[in-house]
């Protein structure tokens, strides 16, 4: 495992830590117990934390065949203070569309559905149901907990792998040459009441937007960055800070979109996003002319959402 | 009170008088009108329940899985390449131990595209742990359907009421309708074994590593060993309400029979009038109709089986490379009796071709002049034999 950059990330855990400094608001309770089964540093534990932190307890989970599957406990045990429905990969948004459908036949309308899948549960091979719970405007939150690739399975390629990572099946030179799928875009498509980014790094801004979600009516995503130490190859104790710095390099910018057209930008960066990229060994291989490519790609995107916000 | 209904209809008459709560379904062929109806049921306020038009019958059984999770009555309807697509989750439905109940139109997997009758969708399904029910008529239709929701319930595993595409999804007869009251007093609300509940939060469907797994499997099996007999008080308990009855499997002039005909759906009303003229003409022969394939009936098979010479099996489905679907169950069911009739396997009327009464005929020739069977299955009325 190649180590990270130290130089580069002590001047990461020295940024934008402001925000974050003021702890005494957080919500006090927790709804994962003790001795969940996730990898050191899993940046998706920290996900599913604040996520029930700010929706609380009359909350339902539908888990689909990801980390989170066996994260939440293996037969007897769980390892969540809420019920959770295990389901099949690609099933979340047909899944989570019965539960809904039954709490509101049963006179429930106050319990939250919550879809929590990963990136290929959402990105690919769970997309169809997605698509069709968003086109129907089913009434739950569907949060996809985005690592990058199929790490459950041990590190495959996803479509929201990056442009020029290595996974085991992107592997030496055959490094992945496609950019990511932008699902934020592909969801506003949908003309859903809410989508939004958010980070692991920026607590307040994720707590505030699962708040939000919680009291919206009608489909609701929220893609959850969750850096992955195990399947990035990044020392588990640089969750936080990789995942930091994929916003302060404009690798993953926090903005909001409201009914698919209202865009509001919370949070970016100005960094270089080879700043980012030396420090993973999923990314060691890159030239210079292949980060100067990435940064092209960061550079387009974000000029393409900034036009959005106008 | 009677009506002259479809049989998609009978279907969707059972489904509103169970009171359903959630519906999830995607329109295929010839399935559609059963779907049709329930919608307009929901629409209209006839039926207290959701109907959820999901995007493929994957995700239909997905959201039936989702609600019967959190301990609502469901539904579906498919056919065909919808229950090719929904086979993973017919295993998911099974394992989690959710009473779902789903009408099967019975129709032929393409290529060729092919909308008519033929078994080979519904017995693709066969080891997914759903019991499977076939239907005759359109009263056996309706009455299967309520049946389904309280057998489901009681053992706590998915029933799939089989109805062949177009002989009987589309033919109007005259059905009797039991009003809402009547069906009450046999159907009672659900009581759910298990349901996700936020006073008591628990996982369903988790990881089972191999110190339970195996255990959890066994119990699906010993639920499905159960269900004859929770069939018998089932269906019981509806006689005497209904005044109807059907049985596992329902033999006609069987008692003395030296050959016996052995077939699932409309074909046995066919049979029957086969079985008719050849008593007529002095031969002994006898039907037994199959309505349960999963669990296999097979005390019953056993029952009426074991005394005659020779048992012929129409199959309308072909287990590429060994042959008809019934015939290989009906060996395997009775290889354990010290009694063994022969088994002469026949395949025909696939892809909704018709079966006829000279084609019984035939059956009955080859089967009465043979020793032994010729083939592991012999088809019958193919155009280039």
């Amino acid at each position: 495992m190649k180590s990270t950059d130290n130089a580069s990330e002590k001047k990461c855990m020295n940024t934008n830590t402001a925000e974050c400094s003021n702890v005494s608001h957080y919500p006090s309770t927790d709804y994962i117990m003790p001795g969940h089964v996730a990898c050191p540093g899993c940046g998706a534990v920290i996900a599913m934390k604040f996520a029930l932190q700010a929706l609380g307890p009359k909350t339902i989970l539908v888990i689909p065949a990801c980390c989170w599957a066996v994260v939440a406990g293996v037969h007897p045990q769980t390892s969540l203070k809420v019920p959770v429905l295990h389901t099949a990969f690609e099933t979340s948004g047909a899944a989570a569309s019965g539960v809904r459908a039954a709490l509101d036949i049963k006179g429930d309308t106050e319990t939250t559905v919550v879809a929590w899948a990963g990136d290929g549960g959402t990105f690919d091979i769970g997309f169809q149901s997605l698509s069709g719970a968003c086109e129907r405007n089913e009434n739950f939150l569907y949060v996809c907990y985005d690592n990058e690739a199929y790490m459950n399975t041990g590190v495959q390629r996803s479509s929201a792998t990056p442009y020029g990572a290595r996974t085991t099946t992107t592997p030496g030179d055959a490094w992945k040459n496609r950019r990511k799928k932008n699902i934020i875009e592909a969801l506003a498509a949908h003309r859903i009441p809410y989508a939004a980014t958010a980070n692991i790094a920026y607590p307040d801004d994720m707590i505030r937007k699962f708040k939000k979600a919680k009291n919206i009516q009608g489909t609701r995503f929220i893609h959850a960055y969750a850096s992955c130490p195990t399947g990035w190859r990044v020392p588990s104790d640089q969750t936080v800070s990789i995942a930091r710095l994929a916003v302060q390099t404009n690798f993953f910018p926090l903005y909001e979109v409201e009914d698919g057209i209202r865009y509001t930008i919370n949070t970016h960066g100005d960094r270089p996003v080879s700043d980012y990229l030396k420090v993973q060994g999923r990314f060691k291989h890159l030239a210079e002319k292949d980060i100067q490519c990435i940064q092209g790609m960061v550079d387009d995107d974000w000029q393409l959402l900034q036009r959005k916000t106008i | 009170m009677k009506h002259v209904l479809e049989g998609s209809h009978a279907v969707s008459e059972a489904v509103r008088l169970a009171r359903t709560q959630v519906i999830s379904a995607y329109p295929i062929t010839p399935q559609t009108h059963i779907v049709e109806a329930l919608s307009e049921y929901c629409a209209e306020g006839i039926m207290d329940a959701k109907f959820i038009c999901v995007e493929s019958e994957h995700s239909a059984m997905a959201a039936c899985i989702g609600a019967a999770s959190a301990g609502v009555r469901t539904f579906t309807a498919s056919s065909s390449h919808g229950l090719a697509l929904m086979h993973e989750l017919l295993h998911w439905a099974a394992g989690a131990r959710l009473p779902i109940v789903m009408a099967e139109v019975n129709r032929a997997l393409g290529p060729g595209w092919n909308i008519w009758m033929d078994q080979s969708d519904s017995l693709s399904q066969r080891d997914t742990g759903w019991i499977q029910l076939y239907c005759e008529d359109g009263q056996e239709v309706l009455d299967t359907t309520l049946q389904a929701y309280r057998l489901a319930e009681a053992v706590n595993l998915p029933v799939m009421v089989v109805l062949d595409a177009f002989f009987l999804s589309h033919t109007y007869e005259p059905v009797d309708v039991p009003d809402q009251d009547t069906v009450d007093s046999f159907l009672p609300a659900l009581s759910p074994h298990i349901q996700l509940d936020l006073n008591h939060p628990n996982a369903i469907g988790q990881m089972a590593p191999p110190a339970f797994y195996m255990e959890m499997r066994h119990s699906i099996q010993q639920a499905m060993q159960s269900v004859p007999e929770h069939f018998h008080q089932v269906e019981e308990t509806f006689a005497k309400i209904f005044d109807r009855q059907y049985g596992p499997v329902s033999a006609y002039k069987c008692d003395d029979a030296d050959l016996i005909f052995v077939m699932a759906g409309t074909a046995a009303s066919t049979c029957r009038q086969a079985v008719d003229d050849l008593r007529a003409a002095g031969k002994k022969v006898g039907v037994l109709k199959l309505k349960m394939f999963r669990p296999f009936p097979c005390l019953y098979v056993r029952k009426y089986l074991e005394t005659a010479q020779k048992v012929m099996v129409l199959d309308r489905n072909c287990s590429f490379g060994i042959g008809g679907i019934f015939a290989q169950e009906l060996r395997s069911a009775l290889y354990l009796n010290k009694r063994r009739p022969a088994i002469y396997s026949y395949i025909s009327g696939m892809g909704g071709r018709d079966i006829t009464v000279d084609h019984f005929m035939e059956m009955f020739d080859r089967t009465q002049t043979a020793d032994y069977p010729e083939d592991e299955s012999i088809w019958i009325a193919l155009n280039n034999a």
